[in-house]
């Protein structure tokens, strides 16, 4: 996976980690005694004080409702509003800002999508192609849609090393097929799915089966150009991405979104309202009803900045370098078993150990000042295919140290000594 | 019964403070667990599966001549240790006992807030749960039903 990745990744200065750590307040503190080791990225992303200003600035000093008003604030907060906006379509490289929707996550994106274009444009006996790797915010909106409309899910399936198993994708994708809701990067596993060739495969059967990706855990991680993926949809969380909380994006190509009826009625998104009916704002308006979460938005717009001036390459080379020097420190572990060993994965160290149940590792860590995520990771499925019913999930972010990995698996050594 | 209600909480507590580190009360909890008997497979059901709990919690109770007596497991090991500590003060015990007494003892244990405030390993979801079934028995009053 070496050889394909572009040059200039590697002759860029390398990321300088302890100035960087410097940047993120929260890292600083201790937990149970001992210096916190955040491992729990893929969760959500700890904030850079960049983030957190831009927060504070705004509301000290622009708050008011965005669109609305001919004063001052006003304006300034629909400008830094929109600046968030045109900052998010620079990050993923789409063509108009009109075509980048705010909502409060991955999961209402997804619903979005689901509910807004599926009710409007699937049919009973429709298919949608997901797969056995997907987080539940992109099974349960399908699901839901599946139910109101008689549409029907269909799987692409996992192999053991935690990969998508695409040789009968063209044989899954059939005439009936109309949506495709796959995930970029997987949150329970790391693996990386080759989404091009899987939007390209797509294209090639039917250039009308609509593709949506969810970038949950990839625009953090690798720099994503939503033109070039060719992608109808795509959708991702502004708080894995070192933003706030409730606020995220939605990519939708220009003449879907406007083919589409709007998700929420409500202020904002009408152009003209009486009771003979309404008739529906300009994008990207008619599907933010409501007053936005503005702070979130300019919140995010600010963690782009961040991440583009560090820069995603730089920031991708360190975390090849964390996630190699993790599994070999994991995979020298007694009774320790990696769950996703895909050939190209990110971030993500998912693991469980012989005998000893997850819930107890992650306590026992956690008493170390070692944060990781115990669970299913909403992504059941996952556990049932390597069946398990939890992994302790070690997930990274540029920020973490090659220190703070071997942290780890000596805390995961204790721990088993202590069952022993 | 040898120990009281009372005793058994003085006990765990008098044990608990000659660890002088967290790593040995963790053995300790872990040692419990791993002795705990657990609880019997036919009653690993949905019913008596306690809710809120990260791992997986059953809890069966049974009234027999005016006493509740408990029967609870879980697959992770240091949850079945605080189970064997909850299960040591409050089954064998008259639902009047169980109800008057609060699991103030858990929190004198030198165990982390974390994991006392049992958010995430489901300790207070349990006590409630053992709690509900005692006020459920009590209200049955001194019938001799069993569950
Ligand atoms: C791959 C993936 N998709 C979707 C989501 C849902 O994101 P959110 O909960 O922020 O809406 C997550 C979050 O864990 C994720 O990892």
């Amino acid at each position: 996976m070496t050889s394909t990745e572009p040059h200039h990744a590697t002759i860029l200065e390398p990321l300088d980690v302890q100035r960087v750590r410097e940047d993120f307040p929260a890292l600083h503190q201790q937990v149970n005694g001992h210096p916190l080791v955040y491992l729990d990225n893929a969760a959500t992303a700890q904030k850079p004080r960049a983030v957190l200003d831009a927060l504070q600035h705004y509301y000290e000093n622009d708050n008011a409702n965005v669109h609305r008003g001919v004063h001052m604030l006003s304006q300034r907060a629909t400008d830094a509003y929109e600046a968030a906006r045109e900052a998010v379509r620079a990050f993923l490289n789409v063509e108009s800002e009109k075509e980048i929707v705010f909502v409060r996550g991955a999961t209402e994106g997804i619903n979005l999508v689901a509910q807004s274009f599926g009710r409007a444009f699937l049919r009973a006996g429709d298919e949608i192609v997901i797969s056995h790797m997907e987080h539940h915010s992109n099974i349960v909106p399908w699901q839901l849609l599946c139910e109101a409309i008689g549409a029907k899910l269909r799987v692409i399936p996992i192999n053991d090393r935690g990969e998508l198993v695409l040789d009968d994708f063209d044989a899954l994708l059939n005439e009936r097929t109309r949506f495709v809701s796959i995930l970029h990067t997987s949150n329970a596993l790391g693996t990386v799915n080759p989404v091009e060739d899987i939007v390209r495969r797509v294209r090639a059967h039917n250039p009308e089966i609509r593709v949506l990706i969810d970038g949950c855990q990839a625009v953090q991680h690798t720099s994503v150009d939503v033109r070039a993926l060719d992608c109808d949809f795509f959708v991702f969380s502004g708080h894995k991405l070192f933003g706030p909380t409730g606020i995220g994006v939605l990519y939708g190509r220009r003449e879907l979104l406007e083919a589409m009826p709007p998700y929420q009625g409500g202020g904002d998104m009408i152009d003209r309202v009486s009771f003979d009916g309404s008739t529906w704002a300009d994008l990207p308006n008619k599907f933010e009803a409501g007053t936005p979460h503005i702070a979130g938005a300019i919140g995010l717009g600010a963690a782009i900045d961040y991440v583009r001036a560090l820069g995603i390459e730089r920031i991708e080379a360190r975390e090849r370098e964390l996630l190699a020097h993790g599994t070999a420190a994991l995979e020298s572990i007694p009774g320790l078993r990696l769950i996703g060993t895909a050939a190209h994965k990110t971030g993500v160290l998912s693991f469980i150990v012989d005998g000893i149940h997850p819930h107890d590792i992650g306590t026992l860590l956690d008493m170390r000042g070692i944060a990781v995520r115990v669970g299913h990771h909403c992504a059941q499925p996952v556990m049932q295919h390597f069946g398990v019913p939890a992994t302790v999930r070690a997930s990274l972010a540029f920020t973490n140290t090659s220190e703070e990995l071997d942290r780890l698996a000596e805390g995961i050594r204790k721990a088993i000594s202590m069952f022993q | 019964m040898t120990e009281t209600i009372q005793q058994a909480q003085e006990n765990i507590v008098a044990e608990f403070a000659e660890f002088t580190d967290w790593e040995d009360r963790y053995a300790r909890i872990i040692a419990l667990g791993k002795k705990h008997p657990g609880i019997a497979e036919e009653f690993q059901t949905e019913t008596f599966r306690v809710k809120g709990c990260q791992s997986t919690v059953h809890l069966h109770p049974k009234f027999e001549n005016g006493i509740v007596y408990y029967e609870a497991g879980s697959d992770a090991m240091i949850v079945q240790g605080l189970i064997a500590l909850l299960l040591r003060v409050y089954s064998g015990r008259t639902p009047e006992e169980i109800i008057r007494t609060p699991p103030d003892f858990i929190h004198q244990l030198g165990l982390t807030e974390n994991l006392t405030m049992g958010r995430q390993n489901g300790l207070r979801a349990m006590v409630e749960q053992i709690k509900l079934y005692a006020v459920a028995f009590h209200a049955m009053g001194q019938s001799n039903q069993t569950n």
